[in-house]
């Protein structure tokens, strides 16, 4: 570990607090509907969108006819992009002449994208055609935050309002999220990228004539605009195979600052937000303390398991002072490398700046507990702000139960009926991850000799559960050692995406149009305070305790175990 | 339920026209009137030709050149398509060797990586980035260390003092801008342009 490499981290970090307090506050008039510095040019486009598609801009739904609006719109996308990648082919925009993607494997990702997963089985460059990038990959790069923002501001209409049927229009918050939050951030980020090196022309690649005469076919396309999206939007599907390891995706030190300051401002100023809709700024930066707590945590971590560097090859001669240093770049070291992996785990981007699969056992342990919490700190776009809010929601009612009062959280009484909805998207989670990377753990055709795997001995478990805990955290990144795509993993990792998105967010919004209905309290001095260090501490335990106790068998088979016997110099 | 069809279909089309049709065109154009070699890719030029991009590593084998850190991309077996061969630097196809830390794929080859760098008289510690894989499979850089490692070999091979070569790579060394952004490290394409420049002694 260096200074140089912490003050980076710090940097970064500082600008990101610094841009999200602003923008927390424009995301709430802009989903309030009021006018903004962008309203005399995007305003008669939204008029205009909702003149062709027949919304009625004032009518707002109950909780059901939001989710049923959600789920349809998710639905028809899905199969949208799923026909493109079969029909690539009859498609233009296809200058390397791909053939069709296959069935199984176009339905993952599809899945993957609908999701705001953006698992990658497939490889960008060798696949898919520029027409679906463009038109079907980014397009939903910027529609699944939108639909992520659209449910957490919906959520918190709901404490905002008392005795309310409704908590928005649907088609509203996602044309708004995408029209005012999403497009003119993602135009900024995607020229400052070009500025800073990363390709954006229609070609699909130049052919070069090396120094030594060798023939290099060098794969290209219009990457900045995909790139920026991606980051903004905590998507993290690449254009290229290596993600935003690829120097055209992440050409120097300052993309990389750029593209982690991206994936982290939206999900950051939206948990700023709520502290502005419910009226106490305070509420909102407990929230954001309990994130960064569970964030810094993960970055020494990984920053100081990655400089030891990996003492099997210490042993053969090698000079640890890089660190571990397989599957890293030169250009952003281990402080930079650290802070990505961290980061885009934390929220559910999934974009990688290095080969997670070599990382350090407790390194690797790191993005993997993140995501098992089911990508929370600070989240994706939207989904941090209702998953950090279900996490509350459980930990005042602990509360509540340790000194016999009914739990209240922002105003609202939380009953019988509230828990089960939490309990339900909580236990969801654990189900997913653990069902599926059982049966993949004990599948012959998996973990057999010529099997799916990319690595041996406890690592190869490591592989599974990984992919099962980004799936099912709708993050995206891998262990990509692990061959996903075939049959079953093609398969299972859609399921998992699906669950671990439409199972999580149905009892959310169910939950939204429950706390809708109810009066609004005014505290009292029996309300156990949801701001300061003591609430922030009650959250941190209820996380740690909670999550540990799920997972914490899976982990010691997997990263823990192999972590011993690394330094007891065994290898696979 | 119904009702919910016609916005559906309405605003994907439309928002895919926005998102998917207006935003990236719109980007390209005005990246390419206004950073036409950026957006481009960076390629350089010698003599009209492609001979690479400054962003992207090349698979430098002669001894008269520095090499770049070993690379795990690999391209379709000609012989047989359900199979790869390796194919350093294949800038068509980019991977990393996803080995674990406990891999013994991964110390095996890290193995005969240093026993060549022994064979090659050098008895220190050997710099990580001199034989592990990158991430990307294409990184264009190497650390300063690993390029004053090879400072002997190229000249000798180039009948050039090693005093001129060295003087060359230290001026090649980018270092953390500000002191702070960045790491320490070497372009090994753009080193080696430097290096077919200097005039022959």
């Amino acid at each position: 570990m260096s200074i140089a490499g912490w003050l980076q981290i710090i940097l970064v970090l500082a600008l990101v607090v610094v841009v999200a307090v602003p923008l927390g506050g424009y995301i709430v008039r802009v989903l309030a509907g009021e006018h903004n510095f962008l309203s005399p040019v995007l305003a008669p486009v939204e008029r205009g969108f909702y003149r062709a598609a027949g919304v009625d801009e004032r009518k707002e739904h109950g909780w059901l006819s939001y989710t049923m609006a959600m789920l349809i719109f998710s639905l028809f996308h899905l199969l949208v992009l799923y026909a493109m990648q079969r029909l690539q082919n009859y498609l233009p925009l296809d200058p390397q002449g791909f053939d069709p993607v296959a069935p199984d494997l176009a339905f993952n990702t599809s899945m993957s994208f609908v999701t705001n997963t953006n698992w990658q089985n497939y490889a960008g460059e060798t696949t898919l055609t520029h027409f679906v990038q463009m038109l079907g990959l980014a397009v939903h790069n910027f529609l699944s935050p939108a639909v992520g923002l659209a449910m957490a501001v919906a959520l918190a209409r709901a404490f905002i309002r008392s005795e309310a049927r409704t908590i928005g229009n649907f088609w509203v918050d996602v044309t708004r999220s995408t029209l005012y939050v999403m497009l003119p951030l993602a135009i900024v980020v995607a020229l400052a990228l070009v500025v800073l090196g990363v390709p954006q022309t229609l070609l699909g690649s130049v052919e070069a004539t090396t120094l030594e005469g060798a023939k290099q076919v060098i794969s290209l396309g219009p990457i900045a605009s995909q790139e920026a999206i991606k980051e903004l939007g905590t998507n993290g599907g690449g254009f290229l195979n290596v993600n935003s390891a690829h120097p055209f995706e992440n050409p120097n030190a300052w993309s990389n600052m750029l593209e982690i300051w991206a994936l982290l401002v939206i999900p950051v100023a939206t948990i700023f937000a709520l502290g502005r809709m419910v009226g106490d700024a305070r509420q909102g930066r407990s929230l954001l303390w309990t994130m960064a707590v569970v964030l810094l945590a993960g970055i020494v971590t990984l920053y100081a398991a990655e400089s030891y560097g990996n003492p099997l090859l210490t042993a053969l001669g090698v000079d640890p002072s890089l660190g571990n240093f397989e599957g890293k770049e030169v250009r952003f070291g281990q402080a930079m490398t650290a802070l990505f992996a961290t980061a885009t785990t934390g929220t559910s981007t999934g974009a990688v700046n290095a080969m997670h699969d070599s990382l350090t056992p407790i390194g690797g342990l790191v993005p993997m507990f993140n995501m098992l919490l089911g990508c929370i700190t600070p989240g994706g776009v939207g989904s941090g702000l209702y998953g950090i809010i279900v996490v509350a929601l459980l930990s005042v009612f602990v509360a509540g139960l340790m000194v016999g009062r009914t739990p209240e959280y922002l105003g609202k009484k939380i009953e019988a009926r509230e828990m089960k909805f939490v309990m339900f998207a909580l236990l969801i989670y654990a189900v997913n991850v653990l069902g599926f990377s059982a049966a993949s753990a004990v599948a012959p055709f998996v973990v057999g000799d010529s099997g799916y795997l990319g690595n041996k001995g406890p690592h190869g478990l490591s592989e599974i559960i990984y992919a099962f805990a980004s799936t099912n955290g709708n993050n995206g990144s891998a262990f990509a050692g692990l061959n996903g795509n075939n049959l079953w993993f093609n398969t299972t990792l859609a399921f998992a995406m699906f669950i671990g998105r439409f199972g999580y967010v149905v009892p959310v919004l169910a939950l939204a149009g429950s706390l809708a209905a109810k009066k609004k309290v005014a505290p009292s001095v029996g309300t156990f305070p949801t701001t300061g260090p003591l609430f922030v501490g009650l959250l941190l335990g209820v996380i740690v305790i909670l999550y540990l106790l799920q997972y914490f068998p899976a982990l010691a088979l997997g990263p823990v175990v192999e972590h011993f016997l690394m330094l007891n110099g065994k290898s696979f | 339920m119904l009702q919910h069809f016609r916005p559906a279909i309405v605003l994907i089309i439309l928002m895919t026209l926005l998102t998917g049709v207006i935003y990236p065109f719109a980007v390209t154009g005005f990246a390419n009137v206004v950073f036409p070699h950026r957006a481009g890719g960076s390629m350089v030029l010698r003599d009209g030709n492609v001979i690479g991009s400054s962003l992207i590593g090349q698979n430098f084998t002669s001894d008269k050149y520095f090499r770049g850190r070993p690379s795990a991309t690999n391209t379709p077996d000609p012989n047989d398509a359900t199979k790869t061969v390796d194919a350093p630097y294949n800038a068509a196809n980019s991977s990393g060797s996803n080995l674990g830390p406990t891999s013994q794929a991964l110390i095996d080859r890290v193995k005969a990586d240093v026993e060549n760098w022994r064979k090659a008289g050098v008895s220190d510690a050997i710099p990580a980035d001199a034989v592990t894989t990158s991430g990307s499979g294409l990184d264009p850089h190497i650390s300063p260390a690993y390029a004053l490692l090879q400072v002997g070999r190229v000249a000798k091979a180039r009948n050039l003092p090693e005093d001129k070569v060295r003087t060359l790579v230290t001026g090649a060394i980018e270092g953390r801008t500000l002191g702070v952004i960045g790491e320490p490290r070497v372009n090994v394409l753009e080193l080696n342009l430097a290096l077919d420049a200097l005039p022959a002694s």
